[in-house]
Parts: C-alpha cells; structure tokens; sequence
C-alpha cells in the first residue's frame, strides 16, 4: 500500500494523495500513482507558479500562441515569418551529472522549438556556478561546457550568446538554462494538439528504455539532498539522433496528415500524451506493448514515465500514416502507432489486451494550485545596511588601481571566450554579431531583418530585493538589445528558485512576478514562454532569486551596427542616462560588493520609464548612424565598461573627470539605466538635437592607448590581458 | 556545369554550402543523398561538414562506408574535383582518397573561432588568390589535428600539396598560431592528381561580408573555372 516512502519518491504529500483518491472515488493503482506523481510534479503541474503565471502579461499585438498551450511561444516578425522560442533548465540533473544533465537540457529544448515546425537557428545559455577555486565546482563546470558543446555542436545550430556567472550561492546546485529560438513561416506553425477523435497518437525516434524515470517528479521537484543517489534518473543523450529527428521532424511537418507534434520530455509519454489529449478536448486510447523498448521486461510504470530523450509524438490523420512512415523510413528513423484519441475525456491504458488504468484527463491535469501568498504570510526580507569601508571613500591611487585590477580578475568579468569558442556560432551562416557583445544578432535569410538576441539575469541584485531585480533584469535584457540598435519584442524567461514551500521561496517568486509584470508593461514585451525550476536549495542554503530573461528585438533595416569597442582614437565618449559620478548608489549586489564583502546588503532601483526613454534614445541615434560604439553600463561598472569600450579594438580613453572621494561608486557602482557610447565631434549637434541636455554628458575622448582621468592615469595592457587571459582556471 | 553535395545523416553545413555556392555565387548545385546508389552528371562533388552518422567509432569512418562513397571514390580516381570539408576532410582520409588522419584536437576540446591561412595558390582550388594570400575563415571541429607518418608529410610538402596552412593575421606560421596541433600547421591538402581537396576550415562560412568576410568563395569559384574550361 502506499506509504510516505513511495510517496516522497513521486514527491507528493500525503494530501496531494488524499485529493487523488477523493477525485477518482478510488485508491489509484501503481500506474496511476505514477501518472499522478509526474503531472503533479512542480516541473508539469506548476503547482506553485500558475496562479501568478496566469498574472502575466503574455500577449501584444506580434504573439501567435497563447501562454502555456504550445511547446513553446511565438512571434510575428513579418514577411510571413515567426519567431517561436523558450527557455527551460536543466539544473538538477547537471548537478547530478554535468554532462548528461547538461547535454539532455540542450536536446530538450530544441525539441520544443522544432516541435512547432520551426527549423532552431539559435542557441543561447545562462550558466551559473560557484567558485572555481573548489574541485567539484570546477569539475561540474567544465562537464556543463563540454555537454553543451558536444550535444549542441553536432545539431547544427550556432550557439550565439548568454552568460556564465559564479556565485556561491550555487554550490552544489549549478544552473544551466538553454535557450532555443526557432523559425517558422508564421501560417505554418504546428500545434501539440490532435485535431479529432480517431487521429492516431505515434511516437518517433529513441525506444524507450529505463533512463530517467522519476527525473520530473523526483529530480527537479524536490530538495536535493540524497539526489546524487538518483543518478538513474539523468538521462543519457543521443546528438546524433536529435539531428536525425529535427531535419526527419521538419520534413513531415509540411504534410498535411500530420495534425500535431510533441515533444516528450519531462515525464515521457505520459506527460507529452496527456496533455496533448488535454489541450485536443478529447480523450486518449494507449496500448504500452507497441511502444519500442531498448530492453525486455519493462513495466507499463517504465514505459509511461521512462525520459529516455530524442523521442517526439506525433498526431496524424486516420489511414494517413503511409508518406510519414516512408520520410521517417529515409532518415533511419524508428515509428510506433501506440494509440489513438478518442471521444470523452479518460485516458485509457492497456498492456495488450489487458486495461490497466482509465483516468479522467482532466483530473490527471489538474493538479492544486497553492496560493503563494499563504506561504510568504507574514515574511519580512531582512533589509541589510550597505557597509562603506572608509578606504571606498578616499581617493587613493594605488587602492584604487589595485581594485581595478581584481575586478578584471574576477572570473565574472573576464572574457568568456574559453566558452563560447567551444560552441558553433557560425553554422547556418547568418550571424552578424559574435556572442561576447551586449547581444548577438543574426540576420533573417531572404528578408531585410535582423534579429539580436540576449540571455542572462542579475541574481545578485534579485537577492538584494527580488521585485525591483527582476525589473532591472527585464530593463537590462532590453538594453542589451537597444545598444545594438534592436527594439525589443519578446521575452522568455527562466525562474530559478528556492523552496516555494517556504515563506522566502514564496516571497521571492510572488515579487519577482510583481517586477515582471511592471517591467513588461512598459516595455511592451510580452513574456511568450517560460519554464520554472524550484527548490533549487543546495546542500544549505537556497540560490539567490534567479530570473533568466531570454530577449528579442528586431533590427529592421540595415543598420549600421555599433557594438561596444571604441572605433578611432579621436571620437568623442558619453554617457547617456543619469550620471552618477561622486555617488554612492550602485554598490549594492554589485560585482564591487561580490569581490570586497561577501553579504548582500543596501538596496536597488530603477526608474523604468527613464530607462525606457534612455533605450529609445540610443536606438534612434543609432537608426540616424550617428554613433560609432554602444556598450550598457552593468556588472562592473562604468570603470568596466570603459576599459571593455577600449579593448575591443586595443585604444584607450582620455576622461576629463576626476576621480571623487567616493570613487568605488562612482567607477563600480552598477547602478541602471546607463549606456556608454562613442561618436564622431561632426554629430555632436545632431545628437545634442536628439537627446535631452539633462540626459547625456560628454565624458572625454579615445585615445591610442591607456585610460587617463584628470587625476589617475591606468595602463590598460595588463587588465586587456587579464581580462583575455579569461578564467582562473580552463574550463 | 553542376555541383552535388552529399549528404549524409547528421551533416549540417550542406545547405550553408549550398547557399554560397548556389545562391551566392550562382552555381546549379543540388543535394546527393547518402543512399543513392548513382551519380548523375555531376561535375564537382562537395562533403560538407557536420558530423555524420554522429562520427561514432572514429570521425568520418561510418560515412566512408555509405552507399554514395563508392560512386565518390570512382569519380575522384576518374579525376573528378572533390572537396571535403572538415568532417568531409575527415571522410576523405578515411576513404584512402587523401593520406593522413585528423585526431582530436590538442587541447581536446572542440574549437570554433576564425582562423586566419595561408594559401597556397598553386592548385585547382586556389588559384583565384594571390600567392601567399592570408585569409581569414571559420574553424569548427573537435578533430582537426592533421598527422601522418614522415614519409607522407614529406611527400605533401616535396609536392607542394598543403594548400591552406595556419598562420598569423600577418602570415607567421608557428606553433602559436596552430589552434589544434596539426603538423606543420596544416589545414588543407590534395591528392597526388590535385583533384582531391581536404580541408578543416569551412569556406562556406565565409562567403558575405554581412557575416564577418568572404574569403572563402575563391576556392568554389576557382575550381569551378577550371571545370567550367575544361
């Protein structure tokens, strides 16, 4: 019988059981038990985040799919053509096992995009781990890179940005969220769903063996303690495979007989099944003993909940199969009918002859949605005081100097280079921006567009407070995309957080939420598509607060880009946006605070409607080539985006400022809605004409080499060498 | 005039080669799928890159056992143009058409930057550059450590057969600018007859200046001048 063991396994409360059995009128049998525990895992069922889903704004006049019914969301951009993309994480399992765990992320993903008839053209990544100093850290690191890598590099798609950030509040629980964007003609795009009773269900690609099982329910939704015992729940990838099925995927889409796709992910058959008879009204005929298996005597249990990867479903029209088996047939590919949808709404199960488990769909789907705000009740943040040593604020050359020293250094700051080189970003020949810009951008083949894509999130200023955070991470995905001269369009976003069943896990999650939908309001950039990972808690202590926003924009003509690097010695340098010099305000959560006093402390802000004007801005000056270099002022500070405004092309700046008594703020403060660029004197009346006198000042001029201020001169050869050398240790 | 590409399962640069050779510089090209049994009039034959059958066992031995690579061989050994690139490179040293193997990669790491060669403008495939022209194209591989035994290395460099080496911006060729431990910095090589071109770095990813340079196009548009006069 069931007993709190068994049900700790498919993490379920014995509540949770307790509503099955009242909904069924009967105990669930061993199966059913298994069904229940994968669609009412947090990682299906979103227990914990679908009544604040619900609140967020997921349309504008480009999206094409509604909030959560597709495997992922989608854009207009013109020209008949979509944009379908989603982020979705694989943290646990590359905890467990990095490359595996790391490696199945990036197939899982691109499923989701294909699966939607959308050929994957980009690949990005948020990364986050902790100090590269300890072995473990180190060894899960390089086994996330090289997994990216070897999965990724042989699909064919380029990998063209994101970010690797360490902190250590992700010991013992990395976080590797991929991205995948796709494109589709934007009246071809497939739906998951049947389109009528009698349509067959079949299942194409890997057989189902006994990897995985209980990765959505066991791995990804719950505490991580005694999970490095639940090694057979990561699963184990096929690139090969998944190259096979996207190109063998992509050619059957275009036959009409094909009504919908899935892919079958987390919770296998049982998840991408269900929901697609779910979201079809209809109800689902399943006969296990067709399934393909890599070994005999597997269970029903095995079969259902097996996440054996590279496995897609397909819905096709009754006696219509025969051109799909033969396109399957030419890419070497293995095809099932297992079963078909049927009228009603049970999902019906037999083993051969013998039913084993009838189900109402809509209770398998339903699971309790637990109201967040019960949880957080009552919880006060505790609001640190932001600690200034004194030395921060006295001007002190050689202090100062060997700050800047160790901020380029610091393994955040210094050039990724010794991971993105490991990853294809040429491949399909449209990339126009390299990753290790503000974004990347690529161009649309046969179309005047261009596209910039970003990927990351600032967990630390999430930690300081999680709603004004997640603003700045929604402010700061769209600048990156604004520097590049691209208006932003859609996000995606990847949550990342502690226990939801704990007042701070349910607070951060319920204020990040209230950031979002502020910040998507006035940027007008729905959230199309999304995935949450919860209970990220290490072996101590929970992560910081990590919300991964992935970001469009569209370039529209063909714009002279600027990118960050200083062009030619002789231009012009200013900053757009508040200037901040002599302050204070900024080190709070900032890279400066990271490296010289371990705690969070202070407090963030952002105006948004000021970044927005800021945004705007830049874009137009960029529209009217009136800028030769743009580069966001963020993680380090102005101090590191002016030595990274040189490196680029090796010059050096001349600042007429000097610098204050409160310098750390003034160099390293992080504070938002701060854009550095470069132009030429010529247009300096055009931009005067375009920019408010009170929102931009002119700051000095680029040199040949070496930053000088009026009262500091900085060689810059050693941190451009530092910063090249990249991380502390090879990745 | 037409060229074919090959392609086998698990390829993934043929359609960037088809968009440079067929819709940039406007050559009739069409795909050869790796189970067809016969070629027809074909007057260049291209294996792209990518990994085919997954470069499971050893990189490019399964393909090298593919229906089409019979039909491949009897048209190099006729003297028909053939280029392979990267994995194809990999395929035509596994298929005897080129001495020679590709290990894994020094650092033994996968390695995708821009690389800058120099060529060797005496051959079929090159001779639309200047004589120790430096130009700049992307690598992309996890095996491109070019080795073989001295007599062959020999023999390439007394027969002037390595085509493209690694070099500087300005040209030096030395052990700091060889991104995966090849000997002699090598990166591109033909057969005896000078019909056969294997390289590692991929032409078709520089083929539009909107995508960083075009420095690769000489190779297709030179080889195919040369067919074309007969």
């Amino acid at each position: 019988m069931v007993n709190d063991e068994i049900l700790k396994e498919l993490a379920l409360t014995s509540s949770e059981y307790e509503l099955i059995v009242e909904r069924l009128g009967r105990e669930p049998n061993e199966l059913e038990l298994g069904l229940f525990g994968a669609l009412w895992s947090e990682h299906c069922g979103y227990k914990h985040t679908k009544k604040l889903l619900r609140t967020i704004k997921s349309k504008s006049k480009y999206t094409l799919t509604e909030a959560g019914e597709e495997n992922a969301g989608a854009i207009n951009i013109g020209n008949n053509k979509a944009i379908v993309m989603k982020i979705e994480s694989h943290n646990h399992p590359s905890a467990v096992e990095p490359y595996e765990g790391a490696a199945t992320g990036v197939g899982g993903i691109v499923r989701d995009i294909f699966a939607m008839g959308a050929r994957p053209i980009a690949l990005l990544n948020s990364l986050r781990f902790s100090d590269l100093s300890i072995d473990r850290n180190m060894q899960i690191a390089k086994g996330v890179v090289q997994g990216i890598s070897g999965y990724g590099n042989c699909l064919g798609i380029p990998n063209i940005g994101g970010e690797c950030f360490f902190d250590e509040s992700y010991e013992n629980n990395p976080l590797v969220n991929a991205m995948c964007v796709g494109l589709v003609d934007a009246d071809s795009i497939l739906s998951a769903k049947a389109e009528k009773a009698g349509d067959l269900l079949i299942i194409i690609g890997s057989e189902t063996g006994r990897d995985g099982i209980h990765g959505a329910s066991g791995l990804a939704s719950q505490n991580f303690e005694e999970t490095v015992e639940l090694r057979s729940a990561v699963q184990v990838g096929n690139p090969f495979l998944e190259k096979l099925l996207i190109e063998a995927c992509l050619e059957i889409s275009q036959f009409d007989e094909l009504v919908g796709m899935q892919d079958c992910g987390a919770a296998g058959i049982t998840s991408a099944a269900i929901e697609m008879a779910e979201r079809s009204n209809l109800g689902l005929k399943i006969d296990v003993s067709k399934v393909p298996v890599r070994e005999k005597g597997m269970t029903p249990y095995e079969i259902m909940l097996s996440e054996s990867q590279e496995r897609m479903l397909i819905a096709v029209r009754k006696n219509e199969y025969k051109n799909i088996f033969n396109t399957l047939d030419k890419w070497d590919l293995r095809c099932e009918i297992i079963g078909e949808f049927i009228t009603g709404n049970d999902v019906v199960i037999y083993n051969n002859e013998d039913l084993i488990s009838k189900t109402p769909i809509t209770t398998l789907t339903s699971p309790p949605e637990y109201d967040l705000s019960k949880i957080s009740k009552g919880y006060k943040p505790v609001v640190k005081e932001i600690k200034l040593d004194k030395s921060y604020v006295s001007f002190n050359e050689k202090l100062i100097k060997n700050f800047t020293k160790k901020v380029f250094a610091s393994d955040n700051i210094v050039s990724k280079k010794s991971i993105y080189n490991k990853y294809d970003h040429h491949v399909q020949t449209n990339t126009v921006i390299e990753p290790g810009s503000d974004s990347s951008v690529i161009r649309i083949k046969g179309t005047d567009k261009m596209l910039a894509f970003s990927c990351d999130g600032n967990s630390r200023l999430c930690g300081v407070n999680p709603k004004v955070g997640s603003e700045i991470n929604i402010a700061e995905a769209c600048r990156n995309l604004s520097v590049m001269g691209a208006k932003p369009i859609a996000l995606t976003d990847g949550l990342n957080f502690g226990d939801p069943t704990k007042p701070k896990g349910a607070h951060e999650l319920i204020k990040t939420f209230e950031g979002f939908n502020n910040a998507c309001e006035i940027f007008e950039t729905p959230i199309i598509s999304g995935n949450a990972s919860l209970f990220n808690e290490g072996h101590t202590s929970s992560i910081n607060p990590t919300p991964i926003i992935g970001a469009m924009g569209i370039i529209n003509k063909n714009i002279k880009i600027p990118n960050k690097g200083f062009k030619k010695s002789g231009h012009k340098i200013g900053v757009l946006g508040k200037d901040l010099w002599g302050s204070d305000i900024g080190l709070s959560g900032s890279e400066f605070q990271r490296i010289f006093d371990k705690e969070l402390s202070g407090e963030v802000s952002i105006d948004l409607r000021f970044e927005k004007s800021i945004q705007e801005n830049i874009r137009k000056l960029i529209s009217e080539n009136l800028v030769q270099s743009a580069h966001d002022i963020s993680l380090g500070g102005f101090m590191t985006a002016l030595v990274l405004c040189c490196e680029q092309n090796n010059l050096g700046a001349n600042i007429e400022k000097t610098i204050p008594e409160n310098w750390a703020g003034s160099l390293f403060g992080e504070d938002q809605s701060r854009i550095i660029f470069s132009y030429d004197l010529e247009d300096k009346n055009k931009i005067s004409k375009i920019l408010n006198k009170s929102e931009w000042i002119e700051i000095g001029t680029v040199s040949d080499k070496n930053i000088k201020f009026k009262n500091i001169f900085i060689e810059s050869a050693d941190l451009f060498l530092s910063y090249n050398k990249g991380f502390s240790r090879d990745i | 005039m037409k060229i074919g590409i090959v392609v086998f399962p698990g390829t993934w640069s043929e359609s960037d080669t088809y968009y440079a050779t067929n819709d940039i510089l406007g050559f009739n090209t069409e795909y050869i799928w790796h189970k067809d049994q016969k070629l027809s009039d074909i007057d260049l034959i291209i294996l792209p890159g990518g990994f085919s059958y997954g470069d499971y066992l050893r990189t490019g031995a399964i393909a090298s056992f593919s229906p089409i690579m019979e039909q491949v061989i009897n048209f190099a050994n006729a003297g028909g143009p053939v280029i392979g690139i990267c994995n194809g490179f990999q395929i035509l040293c596994e298929s005897n058409l080129l001495p020679g193997i590709l290990l894994r990669n020094q650092n033994l790491s996968f390695i995708c930057e821009w690389s800058n060669l120099k060529v060797n403008n005496e051959s079929k495939f090159t001779d639309e550059y200047k004589s120790n022209q430096i130009i700049r194209i992307p690598i992309s591989h996890g095996e491109g450590n070019y080795q073989a035994d001295k007599n062959t290395i020999d023999q390439l460099e007394d027969e002037n057969r390595v085509i493209f080496r690694y070099c500087s911006k300005d040209g030096e060729v030395n052990k700091s600018n060889n991104p995966n431990g090849s000997v002699n910095n090598i990166a591109g090589i033909t057969n005896k007859k000078g019909n056969v071109l294997g390289m590692m770095p991929h032409p078709e990813k520089a083929s539009e200046k909107i995508i960083g340079g075009e420095d690769g196009l000489a190779i297709f548009k030179s080889i195919v001048k040369k067919v074309s006069n007969g």
